[in-house]
């Protein structure tokens, strides 16, 4: 196990480098002028080459890649210019807010599709089966800023049984000391339960709306693969040999099942955390997907660069969890491994 | 339900133990909520000093409230609106200022002190007006825009007095001592964390408010909130009432919305045109809706590039546009109108002013003919994507309008990052912009968007020694206080630019804002951004 951990890390330093290298290019090709944008609408030639300067854009491009990785190497991403932060710092206290929402969105959405999916499977053309397909298709067609606008429209501005869309914490609440970044556990470990209600509160409507996105491609692929296992010789040897539906199902149907649920889980997990800007613009969530969108329309280098590399270290990590993962639950890929 | 009655409600229900909302649970917190002004906006500052490389237009407004200048305006009214007055100085950390004919004197108010407790002393004045003609890039623009250019212009005349010599006769020199830029810091507490890369201590301002303002920046996260407490010693005017400003940014323009109606936001501006006019007819909030002071927005030709090198094309193009239309499909009524003035007025020594033209396919035609082009000609015309609510719509109708008189026009969407570059490129044929300046003097608007020394604003680069000279006339006369050659030569450059046309001004568009009830106290500034000096929550 562990040597295959460290084959593997091995085998993502190549890709990593060439992220580097290409994410470097790629912002410099972008058709916007960092230099002109932040020098003001009030600049003449004279402000926007003293700016260039000052960002260091005026050296040939060759320099300016051999600076950055050479900050890289000590651990600098450089500043963002559209919030004035080191893109570290930035990373570091945003990365959190994603990742506890999109888990809990995850989560939900798992709580929700999984059961949805091993009962579609065990009563294919019953209504339940039915229900699931209109449930899914419903939800991975309609945008997710849709569906984030109707939860506020309904629940905050029509009903008030939520927050105000206002991010993690209420205007009037102060955050709870930075343990692991997620507030959920963070008010935990304070002891401060009004705290953890209050975080909690603002994190319904937008991880609702992340896990009614994401529903789909989880209880689908919980249903084919369940109805795969399902008519396998084992199930039925174990139905003909007596054994109670319910063990049958949870017990040997259910494991079996679970491995392309995984693979699918890490594809999802992954999406949604870049991919949920839509929904930190509707809920004022200081997300990393936002503030990586937001410097790409401002021609703002660093963060982009940032966000990219970031993003390849953790499906890196991701993907190796996943197939640790899948040692565990089949021992087939353990000896193989 | 009203505000209180919700606010009582939403505790009763959080006492009783329920799963429930705005998080207000204590008295304490309620009682933190009077006293606290929540302003919702689609973005936040990225610097909170002005003198920055990069400050975006949200950091004007820390640096505004958080620093006092030597003077700043009087309010007066206009409209119902209290308004600054372009002419009338009062004190803000001078106690007296006397103005000589080649150079003026600040006595500092004795008692004023910086948030840290310092004393604000002639020293520190002098060092941050230093600061802001030499550290480059838009403060040291803004500056030279009212002659100040060289530290040797400022000069400590004692501990608590102040000279700025002037360089030579400028009517802009003491109004620009009343901008954001002119900003006093504490020079003892930034000159501690400069470095040697870094002589003016940009870094550590960046993050840090020293000042001697109202209001310091408790804590800011940038993206997300800043949160600034009042300064209980401030002694630059009158004591504010709002002793804690939360400005969160909203990014959706409908959550903004439905957090006002809520009446869980106190102020937000930038919100669509539609949704102010329909909060104005909902009558629950209060909308304020004030022209830009010297801002209009405007259609401009290229004139190096042809057709429109021709007077007549121009001119064509001013009588093709669907002015109205714009007014109505686009502004919603939120703007106040720069065309249609009635035939034979008389040109006024004032600026903006509307123009004689009107919508007039007909004449358009005819003019169009006359140029020689009967059958209309191809171009495209460009706008910026970063403003593409209203920039949109407004082109797809000139697009429209223009097609009537045989002009096939192509629109072309330049992303904001690109659009400067773009503009200052000056190869844009036809394009629309917003140009807007802080001194609100005529002249002050010719000399950048007219005159044929070329400045980027001259986007349509114009050339014309006709105006160039009604343009500098109008400078040295207004320098030497000659009112009747000022006049002629405002009237001058005004007419020469509506009879050539290089650019066709629209409208000067609306800043608006929308209050609870129970918000008073708005102030109209040049600079567009909220003061919360003067707010006040009932």
């Amino acid at each position: 196990m562990l040597t295959m951990i460290l084959k593997r890390l091995l085998l993502a330093i190549p890709s990593l480098i060439g992220v580097v290298i290409v994410t470097f290019l790629l912002t410099r090709a972008l058709p916007g002028d960092p230099a002109a944008y932040f020098a003001g609408p009030a600049a003449d030639k004279a402000a926007i080459e003293q700016i260039r300067v000052k960002l260091g854009f005026d050296k040939p491009l060759i320099v300016q890649f051999f600076d950055y990785v050479g900050d890289l190497a000590r651990g600098d991403l450089g500043n963002s210019l559209t919030t004035g932060q080191p893109v570290a710092a930035e990373i570091r206290a945003r990365l959190p807010a994603s990742a506890e929402l999109t888990l809990l969105g995850l989560i939900v959405s798992v709580l929700i599709a999984v059961p949805l999916g091993i009962m579609a499977a065990t009563r294919p053309g019953s209504w339940i089966d039915h229900f699931c397909r209109v449930l899914t298709t419903a939800g991975v067609s309609l945008p997710v800023f849709f569906t984030g606008l109707i939860l506020v429209y309904v629940f905050y501005y029509q009903l008030g049984w939520s927050p105000a869309p206002l991010g993690r914490i209420d205007v009037f609440a102060t955050t709870p000391p930075s343990v692991t970044g997620f507030y959920l556990i963070d008010s935990i470990i304070a002891r401060d339960f009004g705290m953890f209600r209050a975080s909690f509160n603002q994190l319904i409507l937008p991880a609702m709306t992340l896990a009614i996105f994401s529903l789909a491609p989880i209880a689908r692929m919980t249903r084919a693969s369940m109805l795969a296992v399902l008519s396998s010789d084992f199930v039925r040897t174990a139905r003909a040999s007596g054994l109670k539906p319910s063990t049958v199902i949870v017990t040997y149907a259910f494991r079996n099942a679970m491995l392309p649920v995984v693979t699918t889980l890490g594809m999802v997990f992954s999406f949604l955390l870049g991919a949920n800007v839509l929904v930190e613009k509707v809920f004022a969530w200081p997300g990393i997907g936002s503030f990586a969108v937001e410097a790409l329309i401002s021609s703002d280098f660093a963060p982009v660069q940032g966000f990219v590399l970031t993003m390849a270290v953790m499906y890196v990590a991701l993907n190796l969890l996943i197939d640790v993962f899948y040692g565990i639950i089949d021992p087939r890929v353990r000896m193989e491994g | 339900m009203k505000r209180r009655d919700f606010l009582k409600s939403v505790t009763a229900v959080a006492a009783s133990g329920a799963v429930s909302a705005p998080a207000v649970f204590s008295p304490a917190k309620a009682q933190s909520r009077a006293e606290t002004l929540l302003i919702v906006s689609e973005s936040g500052p990225n610097n909170v000093d002005i003198h920055g490389v990069g400050t975006n237009v949200p950091g004007y407004e820390v640096s505004w409230n958080c620093y006092d200048r030597l003077i700043s305006h009087e309010m007066k009214t206009v409209d119902g609106t209290a308004y600054y007055d372009r002419d009338k100085f009062k004190p803000e950390l001078a106690e007296d200022m006397n103005v000589g004919d080649m150079s003026a004197t600040f006595k500092l108010k004795k008692n004023a002190t910086f948030h840290d407790g310092t004393p604000v002393t002639a020293k520190d004045v002098k060092w941050s007006l230093d600061r802001a003609v030499s550290v480059g890039g838009f403060p040291t623009f803004q500056m030279s825009a009212g002659s100040l250019t060289k530290p040797e212009q400022f000069v400590v005349v004692d501990d608590h007095t102040v000279r700025v010599d002037f360089l030579r006769k400028d009517r802009l020199t003491i109004p620009d001592l009343a901008v954001i830029v002119p900003c006093v810091m504490n020079s003892g507490l930034v000159q501690k964390h400069a470095t040697e890369k870094d002589p003016w201590g940009l870094e550590y301002t960046k993050q840090n408010t020293a000042g001697s303002g109202a209001y310091r920046v408790a804590s800011w996260t940038a993206g997300t909130e800043v949160v600034m407490e009042r300064n209980d010693k401030w002694v630059g005017g009158p004591m504010p009432k709002v002793k804690r400003i939360v400005w969160r940014m909203v990014p959706s323009a409908g959550n903004r919305r439905a957090l006002l109606e809520r009446g869980d936001a106190d102020i937000s501006y930038d919100l669509p045109n539609k949704d102010f006019v329909e909060l104005k007819g909902a009558g629950k909030l209060n909308i304020i809706s004030t022209p830009y002071s010297n801002g209009i927005q405007y259609i401009g030709m290229n004139v190096k590039i042809p057709p429109f090198d021709n007077p007549k094309v121009r001119q064509a193009i001013a009588y093709a546009l669907p002015y109205q239309k714009i007014m109505d499909a686009v502004l919603f009524g939120l703007a106040k109108p720069c065309f249609g003035a009635p035939a034979g007025k008389a040109t006024e020594v004032a600026w903006p002013q509307a123009h004689g033209f009107n919508t007039d396919i007909a004449k358009a035609k005819a003019l169009l003919a006359e140029a020689g082009f009967p059958n209309g000609f191809e171009t495209t015309l460009s706008f910026d994507l970063g403003f593409a609510g209203v920039n949109e719509p407004l082109c797809v109708l000139t697009q429209e309008s223009l097609a009537q008189i045989g002009i096939k026009v192509t629109i072309n969407k330049i992303p904001g990052a690109n659009w400067r570059t773009e503009l200052n490129k000056k190869v844009l044929p036809l394009y629309t912009n917003v140009f807007s300046g802080w001194l609100d003097y005529p002249e002050y608007f010719f000399i950048w968007c007219y005159h044929g020394k070329n400045s980027i604003f001259n986007t349509m680069n114009y050339q014309s020694k006709e105006i160039d000279g009604y343009i500098d006339g109008a400078v040295t006369a207004a320098a030497n206080g000659d009112k009747p050659a000022y006049e002629k030569d405002v009237k001058g450059f005004v007419d020469v630019a509506f009879a050539d046309m290089p650019r066709v001004p629209l409208y000067q568009p609306y800043v608006n804002i929308a209050t609870q009830k129970n918000i008073s106290g708005y102030q109209y500034w040049f600079h567009r951004r909220l003061d919360y000096r003067a707010l006040v929550k009932a």
